[in-house]
Parts: structure tokens; sequence; C-alpha cells
């Protein structure tokens, strides 16, 4: 595997986009798992799916379609939400179909062979290219940027939404801006993880490291240390096993959360019975 | 005295639920105003509503002489216990420091070190000084609740406003909360919704019974009649162990006819 890395360029870049992978996904993994938001995740990921098609229809760069749909269907669930009337996860559950429709029907309609579209939907780690992984890096500078410069009103927002709106803080310019945030997360990671894997790359890791600290920088850190280790783990598997890497990461993964589940539950008993 | 809350013939509902009906309710300086009533009767609902969470359908609500939300930060707000997130990895003088949160969002914003001394001046009010650099996830129920009151605190508000702040909470931190409010209620005006008969019987000065208009406001001796409107049925409010009743004598034959 070593000299397989040394050699093969793609190889290299799968490592770099493991990385970027893992970064993004401990920051903003902790945030969508704390504000339960990842069904939200889930819808926005999914709508993307119609920028992807609408990429192949009108001969654009996919991912750029990705882009645009899923900041559009950002917004539009953040704006909806806000108008209230509705509630929040039927409205998740008809964007998450209504983007996937959309992508199936443009798909539908572009002219020749349709594309191969399992990259997409479950992401191939082996395929990421140099302006894959510059693109990874920039979304994941913005992201680091931006929740390092409003750590202090996030956290705040996350705790107690409720309270620092009382106090006159904006709380609706915070909301969308993780909605956005999100959006960039879940293009950054299409490559890696497609648009249905995607949410067990930032469930798993922040869920585990809940297991393991109170602190939420620790966390942070934690879900990107187990971050880094699924995604470089499930690729020296895929390699030996020859199976795909998306799946073989997710499996890692899940499975991994199971596993401190049962310990984490042990724990507790113990502690529990210590009590008594 | 200068009121205030000033709300005037207010309406909220939820959908097609009424939980409010043209409530008229005067807070004067100084008040120290439990409100009490039945689950579901708009307690909640009435804070809400005067601290803007909850927009009006009717009528018009004025704090200290301004619109909702425009009265500067003068309103120091205890939510309850049981909506808060217990697990949220927070340390305890974080939360509180969330009171001295600025309005305007700014970039890589930090908190002064005046914050972090009323932070620290508010724990050690609430008696939770060396609590600070605990998790909230670590503390109890009372002491999670001591924690919400300093972090309203460090607002430094004129107006406390509490919901329920001793629900689920343990016998002694309940009585180490309401040694607080009657300290607070030196310089601040104090509005709580309780079910708490202790607190209606030795602690408050006025109460205020909604049960979705407000059935009645005034010293907290109630009479039979204003506690059957409120409940639908006779009930003795007398605090436990303390040999003080609420209500004024009454005879739950003559009542029941």
């Amino acid at each position: 595997m070593i000299e397989a890395l040394k050699t093969y360029e793609f190889l290299q870049n799968a490592f770099i986009a493991g990385i970027l992978a893992s970064i993004i996904c401990g920051i903003m993994g902790v945030i969508i798992v704390e504000k339960k938001m990842i069904m939200m995740t889930g819808g926005i990921a999914h709508t993307a799916y119609g920028g992807v098609g609408l990429g192949y229809l009108l001969g654009f760069e996919p991912i750029i379609g990705a882009f645009a749909f899923a900041m559009l269907s950002a917004l539009g669930i953040g704006h909806i939400k806000r108008k209230g009337g509705i509630q929040a996860d039927i409205l998740i559950g008809l964007f998450w179909s209504f983007g996937m429709a959309l992508g199936i029907l443009f798909l539908a309609k572009m002219p020749g062979y349709p594309p191969d579209m399992n990259s997409y939907l479950f992401g191939n780690i082996l395929a990421v290219t140099h302006g894959d992984l510059l693109q990874m890096a920039i979304l994941t500078a913005v992201v680091i940027i931006t929740i390092l410069a409003l750590f202090t009103y996030v956290k705040g927002y996350l705790f107690d939404e409720e309270f620092i709106w009382i106090l006159g803080v904006k709380t609706e310019v915070l909301e969308y801006i993780l909605l956005l945030l999100i959006a960039i997360t879940v293009v950054a990671l299409i490559r890696v993880a497609g648009i249905i894997l995607v949410i067990s790359l930032l469930t798993a890791p922040a869920a585990i490291a809940s297991f393991l600290s109170n602190k939420m920088k620790t966390r942070i850190f934690i879900a990107i240390g187990f971050g880094l280790f699924f995604s470089i783990a499930g690729l020296i598997i895929s390699y030996y096993l020859n199976i795909p890497t998306g799946a073989s990461i997710v499996l890692l993964a899940v499975s991994t959360y199971f596993v401190f589940y049962v310990f984490h539950n042990m724990r507790e008993k113990a502690i529990q019975k210590q009590n008594v | 005295m200068e009121n205030v809350i000033s709300a005037k013939n207010i309406s909220v509902s939820y959908g097609k639920t009424q939980v409010l009906f043209q409530v008229d309710l005067q807070v004067k300086q100084g008040e120290y105003l439990g409100i009490i009533g039945p689950n579901g009767g708009g307690k909640t609902t009435l804070l809400k509503a005067i601290l803007g969470i909850v927009p009006i359908a009717k009528g018009e609500i004025e704090v200290f002489g301004a619109k909702v939300r425009e009265h500067g930060n003068l309103i120091g707000y205890v939510p309850q216990l049981s909506h808060a997130n217990r697990e949220f990895p927070i340390s305890v003088v974080e939360t509180v420091l969330t009171g001295r949160t600025k309005k305007k969002i700014r970039p890589f914003y930090q908190y002064s070190k005046k914050d972090i001394e009323i932070a620290q001046q508010q724990l050690e009010f609430v008696g939770l000084k060396d609590y600070r650099n605990r998790q909230m996830e670590e503390l109890s129920g009372g002491e999670f609740q001591k924690v919400l009151i300093a972090r309203a605190l460090a607002v430094e508000p004129k107006l406390l406003i509490l919901d329920e702040p001793t629900a689920s909470v343990d016998a002694k931190s309940r009585e180490e909360i309401y040694e607080i409010l009657d300290q607070l209620n030196h310089d601040k005006t104090i509005v709580m919704v309780t079910h708490d008969t202790m607190a209606i019987a030795s602690s408050v000065k006025s109460i205020a019974c909604l049960n979705h208009s407000l059935v009645y406001h005034g010293k907290p001796a109630l009479t039979p009649e204003a506690v059957r409107d409120l409940y639908g049925c006779p009930i003795d409010l007398i605090a436990h162990g303390i040999p003080h009743r609420v209500l004024g004598d009454h005879n739950h034959g003559e009542i029941k006819e």
C-alpha cells in the first residue's frame, strides 16, 4: 500500500481529500448533531442531486449545479421554516424528494448516453482530481474561517437560541449562515462520500465525540480525528478487499459508532449501579 | 409608580387555539408577581408575549415604556429548566457569559474582562463561584437553574422574568432560589410563573391568575370564587409545612352547591 501511495497520484489525492473531509466533517458534524439538523442536512444534500442533473443537461460542471441547488434549498428551507405553517420535517421531506426527482428528470432529458451517477450518489474518493482538491480546500477554509469568526455567537445560538434573540441578536442571520455552511459542506463532501453517504460522515464522528467529551472544542478535535481514521482506514480496507471506497468508509464509521455506543451504555449502567 | 410592564387587551392564538384572551396586566416597579393558573392556561405564553418571542394577535405590550425588544437589555429571562438542553457541551462560566452577548454580531468577538468579571460576580451571588469551570451537563437541576438565573443577571436587567424556576429542583435549592429572588427584589421587578404554593404563600407580593384570560390580579389572598374560575373546581391552596393560608377560609360544602 505504501509503495502504491508513492507511485499513484490518485491515491495521494485520495489521502488529501480524506484529511480535508475530516476537518470539515468534524467542525460541521458537531454543530449539526448538537442542533439536531441531521435530517435537514440530508434534505439539502439530496436536493443537490437536481443540480447535478441540470449540469449534465445543460452541459456545465455538475458540481456547480449541486452547489447552486444546495444553496437554494438551504435558503428555501430556512425561509419557509421561519415563516412557519409547515412542520420542519415535512418541508425537508418535500425538498429531499423534489430535488432527487428533478435530477432524474434532467438526466432523462439529456441527449445521448446517461452518465454514471454512482460517484455523485455514493462518492469515489479515488477519482478525486487536483481541481476537486482545490475546490475542497477552498470550501474547507471558508467553513473554518466562518466558524472561528462567529464561534461565540454560534455557541450561544446552539445552546439557547431564544435567549440571545431576546438580547437583540439577529439569530435569523446565524441560522442562514449555518444553513449555507451546511450546503458548502455537502458540496465539499460529494466527491468523497456522495450525496447519500455524506450523512454518516457528518454524524458518526461527531456522535462518537459526544460520548468522549463534554467540551465543544474537544468534541470537534475528536470528531476530526475519527473522520481521519474512517477515511484512511476505509481507503486501506477498500484497497485490500477490493470494495468501493464510499461503502467501506461508511460501514467502518457506522460500525465504530455502535461499538462506542455499546461501551458507553455499559459504562453508564456501571455508574448507575455505583450510585445506587 | 411607573409601570414596568403594560399589557393592554392582548390576545394570542396558536393556529385555531386561542391561548390568551383580552389580557390586561400592569406590573409596577418593585412588584414581585407570581403568575399562577392551570396547565395550558397560557402562563408561559404570556411571558413569551412580554418577551416578544410569541407574536400577539391583538393588543399592545410595552416594557419600560418601549415596544417589545426595543427596550435595550432591561429584561433578564430565566426559561423553564425542562426546556433547556441539559447535555449541551458548555461550561458554567460560558453559559453565564452568554448573558453578556452583544446585539451586533462582530466577527472574532471575544468577551471583555469586564464581562468575565460580571459573570463571576453573578456566579458568586447565586452561590456557585467554585463551579465556574464545570460543564453544565455535570450540574444538578438546582445548580443548573441557578446558573440560568446568574446568566439572566449578567444582562444587568431591571426586570427579571422567570418561568417556573423551582420546578424539577430539589427542596434545598428551591429555598435558596427564593432567598436569591427575595434579595433581587430590593432593586428589581420580578415576574414569575409558578406552580409552587410555597412561593405564593411566602415570597411573592402579588399574584395574577391566568386561565386564558386574567381571572385575578392582586394580593395573594385569593377568593374561593376566583380559584374556582381558575381551576374549574375548588382547591385549597395551602403551602405545605407553612402555617399560612393563601386563600381565605372557605367551606367545600358551600361551594359545591
